[in-house]
């Protein structure tokens, strides 16, 4: 995995609640049997305004300019601006490879569902969870005729908005490691083969019918 | 030793290590696979080098992608006309070819819904961790098991170490007090329970149910409440054991025989929260208060009693959801205050792993015995959750009564619960469904769903609108 380095991007607004996987990606998309190559969909249904099937040639197609990815003035955006409860749905981890792959790095909402939360940290992807009223304060500046720009500091936690204000974020401190290290999940579990051996002798002693 | 929640027993004996700030290694004891979340999580094992950690903890089917129609199915895995749904079917195929994993086909008996064919199997027993590349694995958890969805990454995870890398969420108890009324069912209860916390309601806690509502269900009518703990918001949703869950694992092919049951059965016996173990959530609902359900809205928290009229945002005094609600009535193209009695619809579907069960073909079959779909429907589909599920209803004679009725009985699979095969809604259909999602394009671009019991979809089937069922029934 890449190593989250420090950054300032552009943030793109999208201000509605509930947004979930199924709207990320629409699920004609997750039959592709590969992890890259999802950005040209990600949000398809609101961003063009035919419907989209794997293999169409997205530069072709009509989009729609009353959604915000659509917007020049977001363009390049690295930051997602979010409503509550963001990611909600199914499991599926084609939304942060889709939000990923377009170049999202960070995501900015006032909640997270559980599952997409945890799939955006294995896809170098930031989640962070700010007040209602700080979010409301970030939508408002976003919104104006200049686009937003924000600094990211991960290291330091901090984000620093292009007017001068800062807000202080809280990341958990393993998941905060493994993304700047870009480190991959399966290599840190398996420095604990022991461990897991040792669980397994003794569970087989205690429940054998689970390893029948 | 303190008096322990189920959810801490759960947790408490599946922990490999720990780490200072609460992040544990948790040992996962199932995993169920199927071909869409599946192909990037071998790819990446193969690009690794690595194998399974377990092979034999391990069991696939294919189920999101494959035909429901007979004559497709006839065809076998190439016979599948869309041909990215076809590689998918393929890919899984191979991969567990490859890594030895067991797979039951798509031309297997016991093919179907992972979440109808694990615990039909006894793959999925009490006290176990099981996950699945698929969000409403929550269902497992009516065996008293610690069952979740995972992304793709994860079953990665899971495949190459036997682990997950988790922490521990905070426990909610929803209690149904009291039993609920005729007619009102698993899938009422949940829909109800979802209405009253939301589906955010859950977000950060595992959800145990209890309290009579609960208990006096069947272990199908529970597994139907768990699928939908996720539409609550919590990663998990479980009930206690009981001698109902004893009986229904006892004697499924995977279920533990001789001297091995026996000790199974005894430690299963304690899997129960403690008298005075302390949840950091209470939520009781009268069960006697829960009507038969009907979502109206995108979202499944936007449900409302049989009986009730279809909500209007302008008595809704917080803002941001009074926009919502004119969204989602908007997309459903409903008007505040109809009667949701006065809801024509389209499409009937009764499917998917939250009611696709032989109980829930019977409750269906019950109300359609005899009656005739009416004639604005213009598909009423019933989809068996499993191959064998499929075969017992034909043995008692339900596919006769659904195709009487004018019903079409199909193959086991996800089918129109997500639309990712060619049984789909058309834009601006409206469908009586017995799913768990009514997001916006989730059953088809511009469908609209309504989520309902499969009595209550089968009632809708044969009035041609939203009928409350109970006065349908003998
Ligand atoms: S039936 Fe629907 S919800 Fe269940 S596993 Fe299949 S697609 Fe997912």
């Amino acid at each position: 995995m890449q190593k989250f380095e420090k950054f300032t991007g552009v943030v793109c607004p999208l201000d509605r609640s509930n947004v979930d996987t199924d709207a990320i990606i629409p699920k004609q998309f997750l039959k592709s049997i590969k992890r890259t190559g999802f950005g040209p969909n990600l949000f398809d249904e609101w961003r063009y305004l035919d419907h989209g099937e794997p293999g169409m040639d997205n530069s072709q197609r009509p989009l729609n300019p009353d959604f915000a990815l659509n917007d020049p003035r977001y363009a390049g955006a690295r930051i997602l601006l979010a409503r509550e409860n963001f990611g909600c749905g199914s499991s599926r981890e084609h939304a942060p490879w889709a939000l990923a792959d377009y170049g999202f790095r960070v995501i900015i909402a006032p909640s997270f569902a559980d599952i997409f939360f945890n799939n955006s940290f294995k896809n170098g992807i930031l989640p962070i969870v700010l007040p209602a009223d700080v979010v409301d304060g970030l939508f408002e500046k976003a919104s104006g005729p200049e686009a937003l720009q924000i600094a990211v500091d991960l290291q330091a936690q901090v984000l620093t908005v292009s007017d001068g204000e800062q807000i202080g974020f809280e990341v958990d401190a393993f998941r905060k490691h493994c993304l700047l290290e870009g480190l991959d999940d399966i290599g840190l579990t398996l420095q604990h083969v022991d461990d897991i051996r040792a669980y397994e002798e003794r569970r087989k002693s205690e429940a054998p019918w689970l390893f029948g | 030793m303190s008096a322990r929640t189920l959810y801490d027993k759960l947790w408490d004996s599946h922990v490999v290590r720990e780490e200072q700030d609460g992040t544990c290694l948790l040992y996962i004891d199932r995993q169920l696979v199927h071909e869409v979340t599946s192909p990037q999580a071998f790819e990446g094992l193969r690009l690794a080098g690595r194998k399974p950690w377990r092979v034999a903890a391990n069991l696939a089917t294919p189920d999101h992608n494959v035909p429901t129609t007979a004559a497709e199915r006839h065809g076998g895995v190439q016979g599948i006309v869309d041909p990215i749904s076809r590689i998918q079917v393929d890919t899984l195929d191979h991969n567990c070819a490859e890594f030895g994993i067991t797979e039951f086909h798509m031309d297997d008996v016991r093919q179907g819904i992972v979440h109808v064919v694990g615990p039909e199997q006894g793959a999925t027993l009490p006290g176990m961790t099981v996950v699945c590349g698929d969000s409403h694995t929550s269902t497992h958890g009516a065996f008293g098991a610690l069952a979740h969805g995972i992304g793709t990454s994860e079953v990665e995870h899971v495949l190459a170490t036997q682990c997950l890398i988790q922490k521990k969420s905070k426990a909610m108890q929803v209690v149904i007090d009291g039993p609920v009324g005729a007619g009102v069912t698993a899938k009422d209860i949940v829909l109800a329970i979802i209405g009253e916390i939301g589906t955010a309601g859950g977000t950060g806690y595992a959800i145990e149910f209890a309290g009579q509502g609960i208990t006096d269900l069947s272990i199908e009518g529970r597994m139907t409440v768990c699928n939908m703990a996720i539409e609550a918001g919590a990663r998990a949703g479980f009930v206690a054991v009981d001698q109902k869950t004893i009986d229904y694992v006892k004697g499924r092919p995977y279920a533990p025989k001789g001297e091995d049951w026996e000790k199974a059965v005894s430690a299963w016996q304690n899997l129960h929260s403690d008298e005075g173990a302390v949840f950091d959530k209470t939520v009781v609902i009268e069960g006697a208060s829960i009507q038969p359900q009907v979502t109206w809205g995108t979202s499944p928290e936007m449900v409302v009693p049989v009986d009730a009229k279809v909500p209007n945002p302008a008595n809704e005094s917080d803002s941001v959801k009074a926009d919502g609600m004119r969204r989602a009535l908007d997309y459903m193209g409903l008007q505040a205050d109809t009667p949701i009695t006065g809801i024509r619809v389209d499409k009937v579907f009764i499917g998917s792993c939250t009611n696709s069960r032989i109980e829930d073909l019977r409750a269906a079959a019950e109300v359609a015995e005899g009656r005739k779909v009416a004639d604005n429907i213009k598909l009423a589909m019933v989809v068996p959750g499993s191959g064998l599920v499929k075969k017992q209803a034909e043995e008692e004679g339900l596919d006769r009564i659904f195709v009487e009725a004018g019903f079409e009985w199909r193959e086991p699979g996800c089918s129109m619960c997500l639309a990712m095969n060619a049984d789909r809604l058309e834009p601006g259909e409206r469908c009586a469904s017995t799913s768990n999602r009514n997001f916006e394009g989730r059953q088809g671009k511009g469908g609209r769903t309504h989520l309902v019991s499969p009595a209550m979809a089968a009632a809708a089937a044969v009035a041609g609108h939203f009928v409350d069922v109970r006065g349908l029934q003998k």
